[in-house]
C-alpha cells in the first residue's frame, strides 16, 4: 500500500490491515507523519508534532504484534491518532491555545490519553483551538488560526478546529476533542467530518484543562461514525479521579455503529426534529441538506415528527452566563506562582501585580471578555439574576429534552446554522460568533449526548453541511446506529465519503521514505 | 508600637458586655488529603506531600475523600447538630499564592452540619451552654514563610516561599452562633470552649488537636455591646490564637481594648487581629466587611454529598461519651472529692488517669503518682506528663508497690529508670536491683539474730505481748537497710518467735 493510499483509509480499515499484517504501525504512522509534513504549513492544525516519539512507540506495537503478547492487543492498537492540545500529556506541551502555558509539559496523563496509550494507538501530536475552548472557529488560539481543508480562507470550526481539520485533511485518522458548547460537533460540520460529544459524565474529564466543568466532555473525531464509535469504546467508562463521571458499564459503542449499517436499522426510529432550532437564522443550503436527510431517514423507515422546545431559545442567553462564570473560576490558576508563564511588571512587584501581568500578557482578549463576564456574573448581588436565572434556564430546557425524548428516539438539527465562514469575518462580533453554537449548546446544558456527521455540500457554497442527532443520557449507542444508518445511506446515493470530494491540498516537498 | 490604652477589665464589664463568636478549624487526621491521594502528614520536605491536585494542576479534579465525611458527620453529631441529606462543596474565589487553584473548595449555604449546641463546663463549675450554627467541610491552604524584613511577616519581606504541604488537608470549620451572656466569664468560657471542641475531637480519635501544631485553630470574634443600650458592637476577630492560655488572654485584651477604644468616643474598626504571644497584645491584620465577595458558587467538579441514614446512625451509635458527662462519671467511679478532681482535670491528666485505672491501678494510686512524682518530672523537664511514661507502665509500678514489692522510695527510683529508657517497672527492678528484698531465708537470718540478741523480748513476744515486736521489726529493717517490706518482717518475726527453739 502507498502512504497516500494508507491515509485514505478510515481507522476501522487500518486497524484491520494493521491486524491482518499487511501493513505496520511503523508505515501508517509515517505516512501520516509525511501527510503533515506536506499538508499542515498550509492547515495549522498541529501545534506540535511528535514525530520521533511515534515513530519509536508504533515500531514498539509492531514488535507487540510479532510477539506472543500480539493477541491481546485491541481493536485500534497501532492506528495513530491527533490530541487535542487541551488534554494534559506528560510527554508534549499542552497549552491549550494559551500563551499562558506556551512550554508546559504536565507531570501527567490525561486519563483519555492514559487510555489511549494503554489501547496501543499512536500519537502523533497536539492540535489547535481557540484559547482555552473559547471560540467557534480556532481564530482566538494564541498560535494562529488552522484552516478549513475544503477552503483554506475559512475556518474549521472551533474550538477543536484543528482535531476536526487534521482528520478532514487526512493528517489523522482519528482524534481527541472536547466539547463545551458544539467544539467537537460544529467543527466536525464545517469540515464534513464527524463528532460525538458523549453523554456528560461518560468519559473522564481527568486531566482536559477546564473551560466550564459542568458541561465540558471529552468525545472523539473521525472521519466516519464507526471510527469514533471505536475510540469512544477506548475513551470511555467510569474514572474514579472524576467525581462527576459516571460509574456504569458502556455497551460497545461500536457494535451500536455495525448495527446501524444492517438493513433495516432506522426502521420504527422516531426523529424529533426541534421547531426552534429551523428556519430563520439557518442558511439555505443547510435548511436544504437537513431537509433531504430527514427525508432518507424517512425513506429508510424512521418516522419524522417536529417537537417544541420553547426553552431551547434562552440556551445561549443561559450558557454565556454559566460558561464565563466556571471559567472565571476555573482560570484562576493561571496566576505564574507555580507553572506556565511569568511576566515581572517592569521594576518588579508584589505578587499580585505579577499575577496582574502574567494574566494581562498571557490570555488573549476572547478568554478576558470571559473571565470578566464571569466575574460579574457571580457577584454578590448579581449572583441570583444572572448565575442563578441561568441554572434555572437549564432545569427548563433538560425538562425540554424530557418532554421530547417521552415521543421521540432521537431528536435532528442541523449542526451548525451555517457553513463555514470566511476567517475574520465575525473575530470582531463575538455575538456573531456565539450564535453559531445555537444548535449544539442545548446537549452540553442538559448534559445528553449529541453526534454530528456530514449530510452533503451546500449548493451555495459547495462546502460541507452536517446534522446533529441527540439522544437521552446514557443512550449514546443509539446515536452512533442512527448515525452510521444515515451515514451508509448517504454513501451510497453519493457513491462515496463526503471527504474524498474535497479539493486536493498542495503538498509541500518533503523528504517521505 | 506603642502599647495601646487598656480599660481596667472590670470597668470594661461594667460600661459594657462582651458579645462573643468562635469559628474553630479542626484539621482532620485522615491519612490522605481532602481530595487528593497525598498523604495527610505534619512536616516533611517543602513541596513533597503533594499531587497535581493539590498545587491546582491545569486539569486536575478533586475527589471527596470519604473518612474527612465520616469524621465530619461523627463530629456534628457530637455537636448535637443535624446531618444535611444533601450538603454542597462550593468554590470560595480569592487571590493568594497559598492557595493553589485560587479558590477554595469549602462549603458555603448547605453545610454538612447544621444547628447544634456544646455544653461547656467554666471553671467554677457553671455549665454554659455554646448554640453552633454550622459545621462545614473545607480544605486547608498551604503555608507561606516571608524571606527579609524584619517581622516574617509579608510587609516588608523581599520574597515569599510557599509550601504546599499543607494545602487540601481536611478541615471541619465549627462555625458558633452569636454568644451573648458570657459577661466577666468571656476569657474563660472561650479557653473552655475550645478545650471542649479539643475533647470531643480528640475523643472522637479525628484529629491530632495539637494547637501549637495548628490542627486546631481559633478565630476569636469579639464586640462589646456598651450597657442597656441593646446595640451590637462592631466585631474583631482574632487569629494566630494558637494555645488554650492564649484564647483566654487574647479574649481579656480584645475587651479591654475596645472598651478604651469606645470609652474615648473612637470606634472600632471592622478587621482581623494577629494576637502575638510574646507581647501578650493584638495587632491590626486586614480591614474585613461583611461585603467580602467571594463569589460563591456550586463546586461542579464535585457531587453533592448525601450521606446515607444508616451511615447517620451508624456514626451516631459509635459515638463516644461527650466529655462532660464522662468527666461526671469519672469523679464518681473515682470517688474523688471535687478538689481531687479538678486537680487533675486541670492538669490535663484525666485521659492518662483513665487509663491507668483501666490497666488495673487503684484511683487514688494513679492520681497520686500522675500530680504528684510525675507532674514533678515533667515540670523539670519542661515536657507534658504523657510523653514521659506510659499509663501501663504507671499501672504496672502501682501493682509493684501494692504487691510490696517496691517501697514508694524505691518505686521513684524504678520511675527514673523507665523514664530513662531502661524498660518496664518489672524490667528496671530487675536491672537495678530494686526490689524490696523478699528472700525470707536473708529475712529468717536476720531475725533469728535480733531475737538471739534480744532474748527479753523474744519472752513477751511468747507470751502474747505482739506490740513487743516492735524492737525486733526495727532491728532487722535497720540490718536490711530498709529494702525489706516491713509487713512480712512482722508477720517472720512472730512465727520465728514462736517457733525458735527455746
Amino acid at each position: 500500500m502507498t502512504s497516500t493510499d494508507l491515509i485514505r483509509l478510515t481507522a476501522a480499515e487500518l486497524a484491520d490491515s494493521l491486524a491482518a499484517g499487511d501493513v505496520s504501525s511503523v508505515d501508517a504512522t509515517r505516512a501520516h507523519l509525511d501527510r503533515i509534513d506536506g499538508v499542515d504549513g498550509d492547515i495549522h492544525a498541529f501545534l506540535h508534532v511528535a514525530r520521533d516519539a511515534a515513530l519509536a512507540r508504533a515500531g514498539e506495537i509492531d514488535r507487540i504484534r510479532a510477539s506472543e503478547d500480539g493477541s491481546s492487543l485491541g481493536p485500534l492498537a497501532g492506528v495513530p491518532l491527533a490530541i487535542k492540545d487541551v488534554l494534559c500529556t506528560l510527554d508534549m506541551p499542552s497549552t491549550a491555545g494559551s500563551r499562558i502555558l506556551e512550554g508546559w509539559i504536565p507531570p501527567y496523563d490525561a486519563t483519555v490519553v492514559r487510555k489511549i496509550r494503554d489501547a496501543h494507538l499512536v500519537p502523533l501530536g497536539k492540535t489547535n483551538m481557540d484559547e482555552f475552548a473559547m471560540g467557534s472557529s480556532t481564530e482566538h488560539s494564541a498560535y494562529g488560526p488552522t484552516r478549513n481543508p475544503w477552503d483554506l480562507d475559512r475556518i474549521p470550526g472551533g474550538s477543536g478546529g484543528g482535531s476536526a481539520a487534521a482528520v478532514s485533511a487526512f493528517e489523522a485518522p482519528l482524534a481527541l476533542g472536547s466539547d463545551t458548547g458544539g467544539s467537537i460537533r460544529q467543527p466536525a460540520a464545517v469540515t464534513g467530518s464527524v463528532g460525538m460529544k458523549p453523554t456528560y459524565g461518560g468519559v473522564s474529564r481527568y486531566g482536559a484543562i477546564a473551560l466550564a466543568s459542568s458541561l465540558d466532555q471529552v468525545g472523539p473525531v473521525s472521519r466516519t461514525v464507526l471510527d469514533s464509535a471505536l475510540l469512544h469504546d477506548v475513551i470511555g467508562g467510569h474514572d474514579p479521579r472524576d467525581s462527576t463521571s459516571i460509574p456504569d458499564t458502556w455497551p460497545s459503542m461500536a457494535d451500536a455503529a455495525r448495527a446501524g449499517q444492517r438493513e433495516g436499522a432506522l426502521k420504527g426510529m422516531r426523529v424529533g426534529v426541534v421547531k426552534q432550532l429551523t428556519g430563520d437564522g439557518f442558511q439555505s443550503g443547510v435548511t436544504q441538506r437537513f431537509t433531504e436527510a430527514l427525508a432518507v431517514l424517512e425513506s429508510a423507515g424512521a418516522e419524522v415528527v417536529e417537537i417544541s422546545a420553547p426553552n431551547f431559545e434562552y440556551a445561549i442567553a443561559a450558557y454565556y452566563l454559566i460558561l464565563p462564570a466556571e471559567a472565571s473560576s476555573n482560570l484562576a490558576k493561571f496566576d505564574s506562582v507555580r507553572f506556565g508563564l511569568r511576566v515581572n511588571p517592569p521594576g518588579g512587584g508584589t505578587v499580585e501585580q505579577v499575577m496582574s501581568a502574567t494574566r494581562d500578557a498571557g490570555f488573549g482578549p476572547e478568554v478576558k471578555r470571559r473571565i470578566i463576564l464571569g466575574t460579574y456574573a457571580l457577584s454578590a448581588g448579581y449572583y441570583d439574576a444572572y448565575y442563578g436565572s441561568a441554572q434555572k434556564v437549564r432545569t427548563l430546557i433538560q425538562r425540554d429534552f424530557d418532554n421530547a425524548f417521552g415521543r421521540v428516539d432521537v431528536l435532528a438539527t442541523p449542526s451548525a446554522p451555517t457553513t463555514a465562514f470566511r476567517l475574520g469575518e465575525k473575530l470582531d462580533d463575538p455575538l456573531a460568533m456565539y450564535l453559531n453554537d445555537l444548535t449544539t449548546i442545548p446537549a452540553n446544558l442538559a448534559g445528553v449526548p449529541g453526534i454530528g456527521l456530514p449530510i452533503g455540500l451546500a449548493p451555495e457554497d459547495g462546502l460541507p453541511v452536517g446534522i446533529q442527532f441527540m439522544a437521552p443520557a446514557r443512550s449514546d449507542a443509539r446515536l452512533y446506529t442512527v448515525g452510521a444508518a444515515l451515514e451508509q445511506l448517504l454513501e451510497e446515493s453519493w457513491g462515496g465519503s463526503l471527504l474524498s470530494r474535497a479539493p486536493e491540498l498542495a503538498t509541500a516537498t518533503v523528504g517521505g521514505r | 508600637m506603642a502599647a495601646p490604652k487598656l480599660m481596667d477589665f472590670d470597668r470594661a464589664l461594667e460600661l459594657f458586655e462582651p458579645v462573643l463568636g468562635f469559628e474553630v478549624h479542626v484539621e482532620l487526621n485522615t491519612k490522605t488529603k481532602m481530595f487528593s491521594d497525598a498523604p495527610n502528614f505534619f512536616g516533611g520536605e517543602p513541596n513533597t506531600n503533594v499531587t497535581p491536585v493539590d498545587l491546582g494542576l491545569p486539569g486536575s479534579l478533586p475527589v471527596v475523600n470519604e473518612q474527612a465525611v465520616r469524621y465530619s458527620i461523627s463530629l456534628g453529631l457530637a455537636l448535637g447538630c443535624s446531618i444535611a441529606e444533601s450538603s454542597r462543596f462550593a468554590r470560595k474565589n480569592y487571590f493568594y499564592p497559598d492557595l493553589a487553584k485560587n479558590y477554595q473548595i469549602s462549603q458555603h449555604d448547605e453545610p454538612i452540619a447544621y444547628r447544634g449546641s456544646v455544653d461547656v463546663e467554666l471553671p467554677d463549675g457553671r455549665t454554659v451552654t455554646v448554640p453552633i450554627e454550622r459545621a462545614h467541610m473545607e480544605e486547608d491552604a498551604g503555608k507561606l514563610t516571608h524571606v527579609g524584613g524584619s517581622t516574617g511577616r509579608i510587609q516588608g519581606a523581599e520574597y515569599s516561599l510557599v509550601d504546599y504541604n499543607r494545602a487540601g488537608v481536611p478541615l471541619v470549620e465549627i462555625v458558633t452562633d452569636i454568644i451573648y451572656g458570657a459577661e466577666k466569664d468571656a476569657p474563660e468560657l472561650a479557653k473552655a470552649y475550645v478545650s471542649t471542641i479539643r475533647d470531643i475531637v480528640i475523643a472522637l480519635g479525628i484529629s491530632d488537636a495539637k494547637m501549637e501544631r495548628g490542627n486546631l485553630r481559633c478565630d476569636a470574634n469579639i464586640s462589646l455591646s456598651p450597657r442597656g443600650s441593646g446595640i451590637l458592637g462592631t466585631r474583631t476577630e482574632t487569629k494566630n490564637v494558637n494555645s488554650l492560655r492564649s484564647v483566654e488572654r487574647a479574649i481579656r485584651y480584645e475587651i479591654q481594648r475596645q472598651a478604651a477604644i469606645l470609652d474615648a468616643g473612637g470606634t472600632i474598626t471592622q478587621e482581623t487581629r494577629h494576637w502575638h504571644e510574646d507581647t501578650g497584645r493584638t495587632s491590626a491584620g486586614r480591614p474585613k466587611s461583611d461585603a467580602d465577595d467571594y463569589r460563591y458558587f456550586p463546586e461542579p467538579d464535585l457531587l453533592p454529598v448525601q450521606p446515607s441514614t444508616e451511615l447517620i446512625e451508624e456514626l451516631r451509635q459509635a459515638l463516644p461519651e461527650a466529655p462532660a458527662l464522662r468527666r461526671r462519671r469519672l469523679r464518681e467511679a473515682w470517688g474523688f472529692t471535687e478538689l481531687e478532681f479538678r486537680d487533675v482535670v486541670n492538669s490535663g491528666l484525666l485521659n492518662e488517669l483513665d487509663a491507668t485505672v483501666a490497666a488495673g491501678a487503684s484511683p487514688q494510686a494513679a492520681r497520686k503518682w500522675w500530680t504528684g512524682e510525675i507532674a514533678r518530672l515533667a515540670n523539670v523537664a519542661g515536657v507534658d506528663s504523657a510523653s514521659l511514661v506510659s499509663a501501663e507502665q504507671v499501672a504496672q509500678l502501682i501493682e509493684l508497690i501494692e504487691a510490696g514489692t517496691l517501697t514508694d522510695r524505691l518505686a521513684r527510683q524504678v520511675l527514673e529508670g523507665v523514664i530513662a529508657g531502661e524498660g518496664s517497672p518489672a524490667e528496671v527492678v530487675d536491672s537495678r536491683g530494686l526490689a524490696v528484698v523478699s528472700d525470707d531465708g536473708a529475712l529468717i537470718a536476720a531475725i533469728d539474730e535480733a531475737l538471739a540478741a534480744q532474748p527479753d523480748v523474744l519472752a513477751k513476744i511468747r507470751d502474747g505481748k505482739v506490740q513487743a515486736a516492735g524492737a525486733v521489726i526495727g532491728a532487722v529493717m535497720k540490718a536490711m537497710r530498709g529494702s525489706a517490706d516491713a509487713a512480712r518482717v512482722r508477720e517472720l518475726v512472730l512465727e520465728r518467735a514462736n517457733s525458735a527453739p527455746e
